[in-house]
């Protein structure tokens, strides 16, 4: 009884909890990757990582600001790890407003590895009325912020399509499978070529689309191939004292008449 | 207390026991008679002793390094998460140790409702624990706010607006509550206050709550009163110190597969957006320890009504050990009790599931019917079953039935001929 009582709960909890992403089922369900960052090892592709952060800079920075992270990231263990030369050469490519000075004037300059990523835009409204009125979201946390997390912001990314007859779309609005209301009023970005990659690899619509998207999910969590890591030592540990404190528990437990 | 006078061997011992027992109290712990049947069910309360101080401990760290302040409480969640040591495992820890935290007071309390513990003489032990899972719920709402994401928002403003239901005054509390004419600033930051004060107002609660305990002692899965100390009972130290420890490692790896694994899968993602007064999510819902509570809300096409049966569903728990008519009182005795008891789990489990969706359809009619049943069970089911219920013989002692392989009929009496 006690071990049905207990299969019962279990059961009940993972369903409770699996049902939840049915809350909402008004758009097709996004495409699965096989992310090398799933699982419980997981780990990001340091290539690219270093790739997608190309297209980031390239394209999706000229509207899309990601003002929680820092240049100096780039160079941090778990991410695109670029050397120190080159986030400091990637900050310095940067102007920076700094100040103010002891003349209490706003200056510029080259950026530092401690500084925080140059949105494109100086405040929300800004980068609203500059894009048709729809606010190009912060990426810093875009992955953990949308159900679907990486496959949703892939999907979106190559689920460009034109309108079935019988939808009309406003000027400035594109039509995507993926999307909520199949409505987005970002522009199909991607084309085949637009970048060129430093190592050669050839930049698809699908291949500039999984890099950066994985270049986002590592901008999310950047601390997952740390957390990966611990968590599997901190398991193994807690496993191993649970099967030392069993034992112990069932030792001190024989010295009476009854089960623990 | 403990029957035995207990004298420490030092004279400097002595010397300060006599003026502070703090020995006394401490040997009281080590040797306080437990049964010895206890399941796993009972080791809960340890369980959620460490939940109760891992939330402390982490949410002091976290304090250091939040802003509540509507402006930058959001990004300072980041600075937590990229730059501040080890700050996304001690706020993983801390969000996901509220849905641990509540996991183990589910069943706690479940627990108590299937052995019959809140009966007499246990009911002030229920009333402080029920009291301890309010401010539950109040201290994780108000921290769920804390990030300032569009769910804390929202669902701040969804739960707040409550009070405005309430006839002549009720704009005016909600005013009050918020400190300003809309969920702003003044709202985040009296919300952290109170969120940093609750738990150590459930800290002392607890301390009831133990204390109370410590006076009958533990009810156990036969639901008999015993002898303490006896056969029936081991002392604390080491017997339930170590079968405690053992679940609480059991627990701690699942928490740790949470935090390590997948750490926002019982979060929203919409939390990840930063609080936006002008834009309300498709969908607003509570954090999911709270969803039963929210079907209820919403099951009724009355604001006031709903929140009066809201309140209702918890506050009927505090007069449970009144409504239970039965003389016994662990369901293991009572066949008919008993599965009312796994509807009433079943219930509630399909209202947080219903609580997740939307108000309308099927699910509307599903949460109608699990809040009717869930009055039902308390207001009918209980004082009904326990009137008419034909109980199984329930044994003497717990060793007796033990030492002689099983509940003999020689050794038992039948409870429903006394009744």
């Amino acid at each position: 009884m006690i071990k049905s009582n207990l299969k019962l709960f279990v059961l009940s909890f993972l369903l409770l909890i699996s049902l939840r992403p049915l809350q909402s089922a008004e758009m097709v369900d996004p495409i699965k990757v096989d992310w090398s960052f799933k699982g419980l090892t997981g780990t990001f592709d340091r290539a690219s990582l270093q790739r997608g952060f190309q297209v980031y800079k390239e394209v999706c920075a000229s509207c899309h600001s990601m003002q929680y992270l820092s240049y100096r990231n780039l160079g941090e263990p778990g991410g695109p790890e670029f050397s120190e030369q080159e986030v400091k050469a990637i900050a310095a490519s940067f102007e920076i407003e700094d100040g103010p000075d002891s003349q209490g004037e706003m200056f510029t300059r080259p950026g530092k590895p401690s500084d925080k990523f140059k949105s494109p835009y100086p405040n929300v409204q800004a980068a609203t009325a500059a894009n048709g009125g729809a606010y190009p979201p912060d990426m810093s946390v875009l992955v953990k912020a949308r159900k679907g997390g990486a496959n949703y912001i892939y999907s979106v990314l190559v689920g460009y399509e034109d309108p079935p007859s019988g939808v009309t779309l406003d000027e400035g609005v594109y039509y995507n499978k993926y999307m909520a209301g199949n409505k987005i009023k970002m522009p199909n970005n991607l084309i085949d070529g637009l970048v060129e990659y430093a190592d050669g690899t050839e930049s698809t619509v699908d291949q500039m689309a999984k890099d950066v998207t994985t270049f986002l999910a590592w901008a999310a969590e950047p601390e997952l191939e740390e957390r990966h890591k611990t968590g599997v030592k901190v398991i193994i540990y807690l496993v191993l004292l649970t099967i030392l404190v069993y034992l112990s528990m069932k030792k001190i437990w024989s010295r009476i008449d009854s089960e623990v | 207390m403990s029957e035995h006078e207990y004298v420490p061997k030092s004279k400097a011992a002595k010397w300060f026991n006599d003026r502070l027992p703090l020995l006394t109290l401490g040997a009281h712990l080590t040797d306080y008679p437990t049964p010895k049947n206890l399941n796993y069910w009972w080791t809960f309360g340890g369980i959620l002793t460490f939940c109760l101080i891992t939330q402390i401990v982490t949410g002091i760290v976290l304090a250091m390094h939040y802003v509540a302040h509507a402006d930058l409480a959001f990004a300072s969640v980041e600075h937590i998460m990229r730059d501040v040591n080890y700050g996304w495992l001690i706020r993983y820890i801390h969000s996901n140790g509220a849905s641990m935290f509540f996991l183990a007071v589910y069943i706690h309390i479940f627990r108590s409702l299937f052995y019959g513990s809140y009966k007499s003489p246990r009911e002030v032990i229920w009333i402080i624990g029920l009291m301890i899972y309010l401010l539950m719920m109040a201290a994780a709402f108000m921290g769920y706010v804390l990030p300032w994401g569009q769910m804390s928002f929202w669902g701040a403003t969804v739960i707040t607006n409550l009070f405005s239901a309430i006839p002549l005054v009720g704009d005016s509390i909600t005013t009050w509550l918020w400190g300003a004419y809309s969920v702003d600033n003044p709202t985040l930051n009296r919300f952290f206050s109170l969120h940093y004060l609750i738990p150590f107002l459930i800290l002392g609660l607890v301390v009831l709550h133990i204390w109370a305990l410590h006076v009958p002692g533990n009810n156990n899965p036969v639901g008999i009163d015993i002898k303490k100390p006896s056969k029936d009972t081991v002392p604390f130290h080491p017997y339930i110190t170590i079968k405690d420890a053992f679940a609480l490692l059991v627990f701690m790896i699942i928490f740790a597969g949470f935090v390590f694994f997948t750490p926002n899968v019982l979060g929203h993602s919409d939390n990840y957006i930063p609080a936006n007064p002008l834009v309300t999510p498709a969908h607003i819902v509570p954090e999911w320890y709270l969803l039963p509570f929210y079907a209820i809300l919403r099951s009724v096409p009355d604001k006031l009504g709903g929140v009066i049966l809201m309140f209702s569903a918890i506050f009927i728990l505090f007069v449970l050990p009144w409504l239970d008519t039965s003389k016994v009182r662990s369901a293991v005795f009572r066949p008919i009790y008993r599965q009312f008891f796994w509807i009433l789990v079943i219930d509630v489990l399909m209202l947080g599931y219903v609580g997740a969706m939307p108000a309308e359809g099927i699910y509307l009619v599903l949460a109608r019917v699990g809040t009717i049943y869930y009055f039902l069970h308390f207001i009918v089911v209980m004082p009904v079953v326990g009137y008419l219920e034909k109980t199984d013989p329930i044994p003497m002692s717990i060793s007796e039935p033990v030492l002689s392989g099983g509940a003999e009929p020689s050794l038992a009496r039948k409870v429903n001929d006394k009744v």
